[in-house]
């Protein structure tokens, strides 16, 4: 694909300046590390704070007395009794119980939904949104509108508190609209690195002064695509289409903590979204593989879509992420397993270059979150 | 220290006084690769030219450095086990990869010289 026919951030121009190195991902032209490299991106984001354009992410809006119970009918989580200014993780599941893609739900009162979902999946949400939820709120894609900064690392609250001194009052999933340098934002205190940090969508015409506002501080450096991978790994996040698909359901990926209480088998207000008779089953009865967090007792990097074998040589599974991990300092993974060998400490095998590489099932996340709880 | 040969794969060569031929990959090669973390290095053993000798894991990706030559390996650079790192601070130095004796002796004096192989990157910059 040629670079003219990639869409581009309202920060295009700014990190050709920096000196990225720019690739194809998810249909935009994105910035996959900068002169420092990614293991000092990553190492300068858990010590200090790390700007992140995510600009490429979908923001939709959804307005209506409505919006809330319509929308719990898409995903297994509490919307409904979602707080004024608090975000929650969510997932679209598919009436096989499928993953259709994961997202954050905020609201911000006033009948109104912030969502924010992935790149890759966004004109499909939004379509799905459309088909499902169209008769009963208003949806509307900020695609163009809004760009989304992410900056996070132990420095980024002090470095955000200089533009907004409420933000370093804020607790984790807490979102507020924040007046950043005389511009209405919405701010939450989230991110995906495993550290404290905030998520800042900004009118995509202010984002680049924002941006440089916040790269002026010398605590602050851009981060590319691939820090960001390294450091979600780390966190033991998932990523869609990698770590999980429409065809895992959320109690094969692990994810069953995303599923609210009382959206459950058991719980106040049960079911009611696609595919909860297969995920309650699943969680009943168990599941025959699952996403779990592997070790190489290696050095050998061990990448997605390895096999993964038992000491038999017997196909047990595979690979759904891996690389290095620049602050485990050591090669890490994530994969899914048969769930006779999903118990911690587990020895099974990657094959790497026609070779096996010991792994161990390890627990998540590889890097402890440091998410701020006040 | 003779003269550095290249390969369009991106590894140097440099022919040894002992006959044998010292390889690495070049400061180019290590740009575009980013942090390596691990490097496969090859058995001691001949290899036909082409086949992978050894594998460079960087953060990102992993990729073959082929045997330039047919040839026998006789060293490895037991320095990359712990410090892969070498390859992208010193890569024409203490970043060497393995040392071979070549099939035929004079085969290194055909590959491309330095001001080939800067016009061929060059090219691939321009691209």
């Amino acid at each position: 694909m040629s670079t003219e026919q990639l869409l581009k951030t309202p920060l295009h121009a700014l990190h050709l300046e920096l000196g990225a190195r720019m690739v194809p991902f998810a249909g935009y032209d994105m910035p996959v590390q900068y002169p420092l490299g990614v293991m000092k991106e990553h190492q300068h984001t858990r010590e200090h704070a790390g700007l992140f354009d995510v600009s490429h992410m979908g923001q939709i809006l959804l307005s209506g007395a409505d919006a809330a119970r319509a929308l719990e009918t898409m995903v297994p989580v509490d919307i409904i009794d979602l707080p004024v200014g608090m975000q929650r993780y969510a997932m679209f599941t598919n009436e096989q119980g499928g993953i259709l893609d994961d997202l954050m739900v905020a609201n911000l009162g006033n009948d109104q939904l912030f969502l924010v979902v992935n790149a890759a999946c966004k004109d499909q949400d939004l379509a799905h949104l459309r088909k499902h939820l169209g008769k009963y709120c208003d949806i509307q894609p900020l695609f163009e509108e809004r760009a989304l900064l992410a900056l996070q690392g132990p420095a980024a609250v002090t470095v955000l508190q200089g533009l907004a001194p409420e933000v370093a009052s804020m607790t984790f999933m807490q979102f507020a609209p924040v007046t950043l340098l005389g511009t209405e934002c919405y701010v939450s205190r989230s991110g995906y690195t495993g550290e404290d940090g905030f998520e800042i969508s900004v009118p995509a015409q202010h984002a680049e002064a924002l941006a440089r506002h916040l790269l002026a501080d010398p605590q602050v450096q851009a981060i590319g695509l691939g820090a960001r991978d390294s450091l979600r790994l780390e966190a033991g996040l998932c990523l869609y289409g990698h770590d999980m698909n429409d065809s895992t359901t959320p109690v094969e990926a692990s994810l069953l903590w995303a599923i609210s209480k009382n959206r459950r088998a058991e719980g106040s207000r049960a079911g009611g979204f696609p595919g909860a008779d297969i995920i309650f089953a699943q969680q009943q009865n168990g599941v025959a593989r699952k996403r779990v967090g592997l070790l190489p007792q290696e050095r050998t990097p061990v990448r997605e879509g390895a096999e993964i074998v038992d000491a038999e040589g017997t196909v047990i599974g595979n690979v759904c992420s891996g690389g290095f991990g620049p602050t485990l300092g050591a090669p890490l993974a994530m994969g899914y397993l048969d769930t006779a060998f999903t118990a911690l400490d587990s020895e099974v095998w990657a094959i790497v270059r026609g070779k096996p590489v010991p792994l161990k099932v390890s627990k998540l996340p590889f890097v402890p979150q440091r998410y701020y709880r006040g | 220290m003779s003269e550095l040969r290249f390969t369009e794969d991106h590894e140097w060569l440099r022919a040894e006084a002992d006959g044998s031929v010292t390889v690495g990959i070049t400061a180019f090669a290590q740009n575009a690769l980013g942090d390596v973390v691990f490097v496969q290095l090859p058995e001691l053993q001949s290899y036909d030219k082409g086949t992978e000798a050894a594998t460079v894991e960087s953060v990102k990706a992993a990729s073959g450095v082929y045997m330039p030559l047919d040839g026998e390996v006789l060293e490895v650079n037991p320095a990359l086990e712990d410090s892969p790192e070498l390859v992208n601070e010193d890569p024409l130095g203490q970043g060497w990869f393995f040392r071979f004796k070549p099939a035929d002796a004079n085969a290194v004096e055909q590959l491309l010289d330095q001001d080939a192989y800067d016009r061929l990157i060059k090219a691939q910059d321009d691209n």
